[in-house]
Formats: structure tokens, C-alpha cells, sequence
């Protein structure tokens, strides 16, 4: 089957911000994205962000320019108060033509 | 008074916030999920917001008017006292500043309801529409923290609006004024219906109250551990603040011609300090401010402190001060 490469980018994040970051994403020029709640700990502790509610991650499969975009922007805007971090990797999907 | 003190210490919510204290203390993996404590706080404010709604229905406007106004006052005037204080006396940083003073000038629903059970309990009569008065106290507190901390501290990326938008969106404000709005315009009949299951004076209100506060205790005893890090100051604010508030609230209610209860209920809201409403606006608006300072403070020391000692403490006030009123 052709694949296409992309980059796979995630953000987990504390829960309050997710309207924020995925209106965002979609700003930059995601055209989709995955929300799942989650779980953990971190450089800044489980309290960080302790009003209640999990932990978000947020998952878009994008083009590196777009990644590279959205990487900027999420440090500039959120690394500094927020619990917040975001990783880039390599993948490849079938229907490329979705996600750009 | 040892009798009032320990009818208030062995009430069902100062037990169950006992119960939950110590089962975070004892490590137990026990917690509510956290969509049944959220099902709960929905049920509780819709059912404050209809309650009053519906009283406020056959309030007059002139009985209403006096006790709206020093409410608005106590709004205006509990966050920025707050935030001098923490400011100058506690030197903290502008947003933990603003972020403290947004919690303790917004209010907590719960504490609310405690005080008017306290009240009923002590066979004071509390005037129906108070719950009106609660969904006045929420929101400017917390706006004018927040405007107090923003404009010194730029929030980058965040309109102004957007933030307004988040804060009068939240559930809090939904639930209490579209509660308000759907009591009002229901009618005596409709809510009739619907009482037995709303009804704050009922058992199944009061049992979801303690099942909520079951939980609070667990989210409080979480916090037990950081109260080393809040320090001797903000200890000391959490439980002297409030006191400050409660008693302004009880003598503007009591001036504002409200009962015993009424103004003991009313100094209880100035002296409560928001958890639910203020957090989420706070993180959102002042990112800088440290959240342990403020959940702490008003989850694990300000809130049982109202609970227990408070608010038989600003019955007390309101009593001595109708007294000498009428005198």
C-alpha cells in the first residue's frame, strides 16, 4: 500500500487548556485531531495543573511545516506557565492526501 | 455555645468532610469518579438556581433591592481588600495576588448551603431569595482579581473578550443564573413538580450535598501536604480574611434589613472562598499565579474553617448585631 510520510505531533497538556490548543491546531492548519484524556506525572509534579480534571493528549498527524509551526507557537505561548509538553515523530499513513 | 459548636462539628457534611480527609490521610485509593462529582456540583447549583429562581418569583423588588446592593458592594469590596492585603502585608507577586484575591472575593456554593442549613438548624428563618445573591457574589470577584492581575501582567495571546467569555460560560454561571432564569419563569405549579427532587431543604439534596462533600474532604486531604509550602502568612490570611468578610457581610446584610439568618448567610458567602469557579479562571487567565497557593488555601484551610467554626462564628456576629440594632 503507498504511504506518505508525516509527522505524528503530540501535546499533553493540562485539561483546562484544551479548547485553547485544539482551536489553535486548527488555526495553524491541522485539518483534524485526537483528544484523549490521561494520566500522569512530571517535571512539575501531578499538582501543576490540579484544577480537577485528567490530563489531555492531543495527537495530529501533520506536515513538518506545519508541525514545526505549531511546536513554536505552543512553546511561546504555554511552555512558560503551564504544564504543558509536545514531542514530534515520524510516521506514515496511508491516504496522505487527508492531512495536508 | 459549646452546644451550637458541637451540633455543627457532628453535622452529616462536617463528617463526611472529616471521613474524607481521613481516608487521604489513611492512603486509601477510595475517590468519587470524577464525573459523579461533577454530576454532583451540576445537580447542586441547578438546584440552588431553581430554588431561588422560583422564590425570587414572589420577591418583591423592594425587599430584594437593598440586600442586591451589598451583595454587589461585598463583591467589589472582599477582592480588593484581599489583594491589598496579600500585596503589601503578605508580599506576593502580583498574579499569586490577584489569583488569591479572585478566589476569596468569588464565593463557594457549598459553604453557602452549609451556612443555611446552620441557620435553619439554629431555628432562623433564611429569607428564599438568597440563592439570587449567591449567583451576584460569584462572578465580579473574580473579575476584578483577574482585571487587577491582568492589568499589570499582560496574558499574551488572550483577548480580553475571550477570557470574559470563558469565565460567564462556566458551568457555575450556567447552571446558577440559568437556574435563576428557569425558576423564575416556571412558576409556583411547574415547581411544585419538581421539588421533591430540588428542593435543598429535601433528603435526596442533602444526601448528593454529602456524597459532594465526601469528596471535597479527599480533594482537601490531597492537599494537607502543601500546607508547609503555603506558609505562616497565607495560613494565617485564609482563616483571618474570611473572618474580616464574614463579619462586613453579616453587618451590610444586617443593615440591608436581612434576618438573623439572612445576614449570618450573606457574612458566610463574603467569608467563603471559591473552588470550583475561580481555579479553572484563574489557571486560564493568570498562568504565573501558583495554583498551590490558592488551592490550598481556600480548599484545605478556608473551607473547613467556614465549615466548622465560621459559620456558627458569623450566626453569632448577626445575632449580637440584630440585637443591637433593634435595641
Amino acid at each position: 500500500m503507498n504511504t506518505v510520510p508525516l509527522k505524528l505531533l503530540t501535546i499533553i497538556a493540562e485539561p483546562i487548556l484544551e479548547t485553547r490548543l485544539t482551536a489553535d491546531l486548527k488555526e495553524m492548519g491541522a485539518s483534524g485531531f485526537t483528544v484523549t484524556e490521561s494520566r500522569g506525572e512530571g517535571s512539575r509534579g501531578i499538582r501543576a495543573g490540579e484544577v480537577p480534571g485528567s490530563g489531555i493528549r492531543i495527537e495530529t498527524v501533520v506536515t513538518e511545516e506545519v508541525s514545526g509551526r505549531i511546536l513554536d507557537f505552543v512553546a511561546r505561548h504555554y511552555f512558560p506557565s503551564y504544564a504543558v509538553i509536545a514531542f514530534v515523530s515520524a510516521v506514515d499513513v496511508v491516504r496522505g492526501d487527508k492531512y495536508v | 455555645m459549646s452546644d451550637v459548636l458541637r451540633q455543627n462539628l457532628l453535622s452529616p457534611v462536617a463528617l463526611a468532610f472529616a471521613l474524607g480527609v481521613t481516608a487521604k490521610l489513611i492512603r486509601s485509593e477510595f475517590s468519587l469518579p470524577k464525573d459523579v462529582y461533577a454530576g454532583l456540583a451540576a445537580y447542586l447549583l441547578l438546584a440552588l438556581g431553581l430554588k431561588g429562581g422560583a422564590e425570587l418569583a414572589h420577591a418583591s423588588f423592594s425587599v430584594v433591592a437593598l440586600p442586591a446592593a451589598a451583595t454587589l458592594a461585598l463583591g467589589v469590596v472582599t477582592p480588593l481588600l484581599s489583594y491589598f492585603v496579600l500585596r503589601v502585608l503578605g508580599r506576593f507577586s502580583i498574579p499569586d495576588a490577584a489569583g488569591i484575591a479572585a478566589h476569596y472575593g468569588s464565593v463557594s456554593a457549598v459553604t453557602f448551603i452549609a451556612a443555611q442549613n446552620f441557620a435553619k438548624a439554629m431555628g432562623a428563618e433564611v429569607e428564599g431569595f438568597l440563592p439570587t445573591l449567591l449567583t451576584l457574589l460569584e462572578s465580579p470577584g473574580i473579575h476584578i482579581a483577574l482585571a487587577l492581575g491582568a492589568l499589570k501582567v499582560a496574558t499574551p495571546g488572550r483577548s480580553r473578550s475571550s477570557v470574559l467569555h470563558e469565565v460567564l460560560t462556566a458551568r457555575t454561571m450556567v447552571l446558577l443564573v440559568g437556574g435563576l432564569a428557569v425558576g423564575f419563569l416556571m412558576g409556583e405549579h411547574n415547581w411544585a413538580s419538581i421539588e421533591g427532587f430540588f428542593d435543598s431543604k429535601g433528603a435526596i439534596f442533602k444526601g448528593a450535598l454529602t456524597l459532594f462533600i465526601l469528596e471535597m474532604g479527599i480533594l482537601a486531604g490531597s492537599r494537607l501536604s502543601d500546607l508547609k509550602k503555603v506558609g505562616p502568612f497565607l495560613f494565617g490570611f485564609a482563616i483571618l480574611m474570611p473572618v474580616v468578610h464574614g463579619a462586613l457581610g453579616a453587618a451590610l446584610g444586617t443593615l440591608a434589613g436581612l434576618s438573623v439568618g439572612g445576614a449570618a448567610v450573606l457574612g458566610a458567602m463574603a467569608a467563603s472562598a471559591s473552588y470550583i469557579a475561580a481555579p479553572p479562571a484563574v489557571r486560564m487567565t493568570l498562568p504565573e499565579a501558583n495554583p498551590t497557593f490558592y488551592l490550598t488555601a481556600a480548599l484545605a484551610i478556608t473551607f473547613p474553617f467556614n465549615l466548622l467554626l465560621g459559620i456558627p462564628l458569623y450566626f453569632g456576629v448577626s445575632r449580637w448585631l440584630h440585637a443591637l440594632v433593634t435595641t
